[in-house]
């Protein structure tokens, strides 16, 4: 007791514990995400309006595909809105790389870099700010989808779909950074943007995986988003199950690991 | 020399100029190659099994119809990188060189539009290829294939005198990159990929007056049953209504700009 109230006491002349100084600056990378939101509302808007108009488009044009045998969900949109706001988090992840690849050439990054802050810390902080921020489009784009009859997942279906954005928007940001950081140059945001766009529509996301052509069939099989679109679909075309969650769980898990490692690596490897 | 000659080697300079940008450029070629060729991929891949649909049109498989509308695609964003490129060379100052130049002013227009019917062409032989290669039949034979190449250079043009009107109007390379998005709207608002019949209202009946519609008819039907004359001249009405207002508007944008500076 008497040790603990002199720890106490001496504490705010000790140096602040490692763990809280990183949860700072994590934090103040995020805020830093959210005041380039505020101050440049208009840089928002590709990455809601891409998505937005994907949903609608898709939606115009192949919303007939219901009719085919072995379809079996009885609205195409609640079909294919979980597809646009995984779509909406990648949008977003890749430009998290873009706005990182932007700091490098105006030297922003270069200033972290000198900080006392772990490399880690600093990746964190730009990932978790694109997952925060994968939230704007998935909103967006489920809102426009109750208006035009997607039908209400129930409340375990839309956290689970909300959890899988955030975790997708995750894995796109560790993908741009490991770019952004490897080429140090917008010019390889194509590269973000085609990436997570081939990931994310390599799956199961037009149609009912029977109904894929036999090469698509496979690389959906074997593609682990599959399981982060299923897992996120399934409240919007049936009821929530533990068998349909786990899968996805584990999926972006291992794509967080192996991609955000080769970001960090990509981060350690980045000289002032 | 002449001073069509002169203008005549000012377009080609000009145009052959445009074409190595775009190729140097990351962002200025995956619009043109990247995109079109991953969608393509990925909607013949999911939506393949729709040619099963009761009132879709005979054909042999679905990415002998779907080439027609990624040669579209393709060809829209060659006509929007157009007019980045174009904007971004107004930003940096070297249009300003070029007005200053003695050479014709309509040729700074139609070089980055020749530039851009390259473009189109390039697509066109791309997707015809990708085609090809993946087993397409063109059933139209080789006419068809230079009707559908033709439609496309020239559609190239149309869209990127838009292009060009809008760069010169404002000058911004990011004002023109903001309409990346409409043309995946005007894409959609198509029968660019499935038919008109078979889309979900009220895309469907937007799509039955949407110039692009026409344009996607008559580059399609070539290569799916063979050539058509009525869809052809619709074709080409609409190619030369969108060519008409590109050149309108780029003139108007084009005396706004040497008048304001």
């Amino acid at each position: 007791m008497e040790a603990a109230t002199a720890t106490k006491n001496l504490a705010p002349n000790a140096p602040a514990p490692a763990w809280r100084t990183n949860m700072a600056t994590i934090a103040a990378l995020i805020a830093r995400a959210k005041n380039e939101l505020l101050r440049v509302p208009g840089a928002a808007i590709p990455g809601v309006l891409a998505p937005t108009i994907f949903f609608l488009g898709l939606n115009g044009v192949f919303g007939s595909l219901i009719h085919l045998p072995g379809f079996d969900s009885g609205s195409y949109e609640s079909f294919i809105v979980p597809v646009s706001m995984l779509q909406g988090a990648g949008f977003t992840g890749a430009a998290a790389g873009v706005n990182l690849a932007r700091d490098y050439e105006q030297g922003w990054v270069d200033r972290l870099l000198v900080s006392p802050a772990p490399r880690w810390v600093l990746l964190g902080g730009n990932v978790l700010a694109a997952a925060v921020r994968a939230f704007i489009p998935a909103t967006f784009v489920l809102a426009i989808g109750f208006v035009i009859g997607v039908q209400w997942p129930g409340i375990d279906g839309l956290l689970v779909c909300y959890l899988m954005v955030a975790a997708m928007a995750a894995v796109a940001a560790c993908w741009g950074s490991m770019l952004a950081l490897h080429y140090k140059s917008q010019s390889a945001a194509p590269l973000m943007q085609a990436g997570m766009m081939g990931l994310i529509l390599l799956t199961p996301a037009y149609a009912p995986l029977e109904l894929l052509q036999p090469w698509l069939e496979k690389v959906a099989r074997i593609n682990p988003v599959t399981q982060v679109v299923e897992a996120a679909r399934q409240g919007f075309v049936g009821g929530v199950t533990w068998g349909d969650t786990w899968p996805g769980l584990l999926a972006v898990a291992g794509l967080l690991a192996v991609l955000g490692a080769l970001a960090l690596r990509e981060m350690r490897r980045t000289n002032v | 020399m002449s001073e069509l000659a002169t203008g005549a080697r000012v377009v080609r300079a000009l145009g052959a100029r445009s074409i190595r940008q775009t190729f140097r450029r990351p962002q200025l070629i995956s619009p043109i190659v990247v995109f079109p060729t991953l969608l393509l991929a990925i909607q013949t891949g999911g939506a393949g099994a729709g040619i099963e649909l009761p009132g879709f049109p005979p054909v042999q498989s679905f990415l002998q119809f779907m080439l027609a509308g990624s040669m579209m695609q393709s060809m829209m964003l060659a006509g929007n990188s157009g007019g980045i490129a174009f904007a971004v060379d107004i930003e940096m100052g070297f249009t300003d060189r070029l007005f200053a130049s003695p050479i014709p002013r309509f040729a700074i227009v139609l070089g980055r539009l020749a530039g851009t019917a390259a473009l189109g062409l390039f697509a066109s032989l791309w997707f015809l290829a990708i085609g090809l290669i993946f087993g397409a039949h063109i059933e139209g034979g080789v006419p068809g294939a230079l009707l559908a190449i033709a439609l496309i250079t020239t559609s190239a043009i149309a869209v990127g005198g838009i292009g060009a009107a809008i760069a010169l109007r404002t000058g911004s390379a990011s004002v023109v990159q903001g309409l990346f998005p409409l043309v995946l709207v005007v894409l959609f608002l198509s029968s660019a990929f499935f038919p008109q019949e078979l889309m979900i209202e009220p895309a469907k009946t937007i799509a039955e007056y949407n110039p692009f519609s026409f344009i996607v008819e008559g580059v399609r039907e070539p290569i799916i049953s063979g050539i058509d004359a009525t869809q052809t001249l619709e074709a080409v009405a609409a190619i030369a209504g969108i060519i008409l207002l590109g050149l309108v508007l780029s003139a108007r944008a084009l005396r706004h700009r040497l008048r304001t500076g």
